[in-house]
């Protein structure tokens, strides 16, 4: 599964027990992928030493500022692995 | 080493993890050197600005750097990837009339050191990575950069293996100004974001 540029997606808010790069402000958060970065290994692997870590496509997903604050008119733009994310239908 | 910094629990650990991919053949005294060397050496924000000078002079230079920036990096001579598949994907993002980027990275500190420098200690500290993203119009205005309403504002957090810079806007009376006197007018703010040029 990969999800194209402009595809609405929320991200995970569940807290894991292990390192992720997913950030907490914005878990549970919906935002829009805005481009597609390329195969990464998932670092919530590879910290915790697994062996053969996944790799993932990286997505740039842009949230909205009143989304995620409740106020603000700018944009904050997070590079994120695919499965910290799901697509909002 | 300084006789400050050796005792650092840091330092310690920095020590017992070199010595460790040492003995298991990983790399070499040599190569880590080498490596060391080239950063301090050549890191600046100096590199940086030259490729906005350059994206400044030449549109179709500009278009490739916005649409794959470590290719357009490389022709400039600045490799951002080495043939391992270390170092980082370079993202560029450009300013215009209607909208000014800033980057940051929430996590810890990511940042592109071979072009833009080591990064400042403001960068790095919590109230600048938390902040940034909450409230990037006020922050902006404390290091000097009033934005009008009508700029919309662009946040970026480093969380991957990306790394941003910002191509600022050429300031009007700078259009006199050959490439590298130009290049000379850059700041590392202007590349993060947190000062016009």
């Amino acid at each position: 599964m990969s999800f194209a540029a402009g595809t609405r997606v929320r991200t995970r808010s569940t807290d894991p027990d292990h390192h992720t790069r997913l950030p907490r402000y914005i878990r549970g958060q919906v935002g829009e992928v805005i481009e597609v970065e390329g195969l990464h290994v998932l670092p919530d692997e590879s910290a915790r030493q697994v062996l053969s870590p996944r790799t993932e496509t990286v997505y740039a997903v842009r949230f909205q500022a009143c989304d995620l604050w409740g106020s603000g008119d700018h944009t904050v733009t997070v590079d994120l692995w695919e499965s910290y994310l799901e697509e909002v239908r | 080493m300084s006789d400050g910094h050796v005792h650092l629990p840091i330092a310690a650990r920095v020590r017992e993890l070199e010595e460790r991919v040492l003995s298991a053949g990983l790399t070499t005294d040599e190569e880590l050197d080498a490596i060391l060397a080239g950063l301090f050496a050549n890191a600046s924000p100096v590199n940086g600005a030259r490729i906005v000078a350059r994206a400044w002079a030449d549109p179709a230079f500009k278009e490739r750097l916005l649409a794959d920036g470590s290719a357009a990096a490389a022709e400039l001579g600045f490799q951002t990837q080495n043939t391992r598949g270390a170092g980082f994907r370079l993202r560029v993002v450009a300013n215009t009339a209607g909208v000014h980027n800033v980057i940051v990275c929430t996590l810890c500190s990511c940042y592109p050191i071979s072009l833009l420098g080591p990064s400042p200690s403001w960068y790095k500290s919590l109230a600048y990575r938390s902040r940034v993203v909450r409230e990037p119009r006020a922050v902006l205005a404390e290091f000097g950069l009033v934005l009008s309403d009508e700029i919309e504002v662009a946040v970026w957090d480093t969380t991957a293996e990306t790394r941003y810079m910002v191509l600022p806007v050429r300031p009007d009376d700078a259009s006199g100004l050959d490439e590298d006197e130009q290049a000379a007018i850059v700041t590392g703010n202007g590349l993060i974001g947190t000062a016009a040029v």
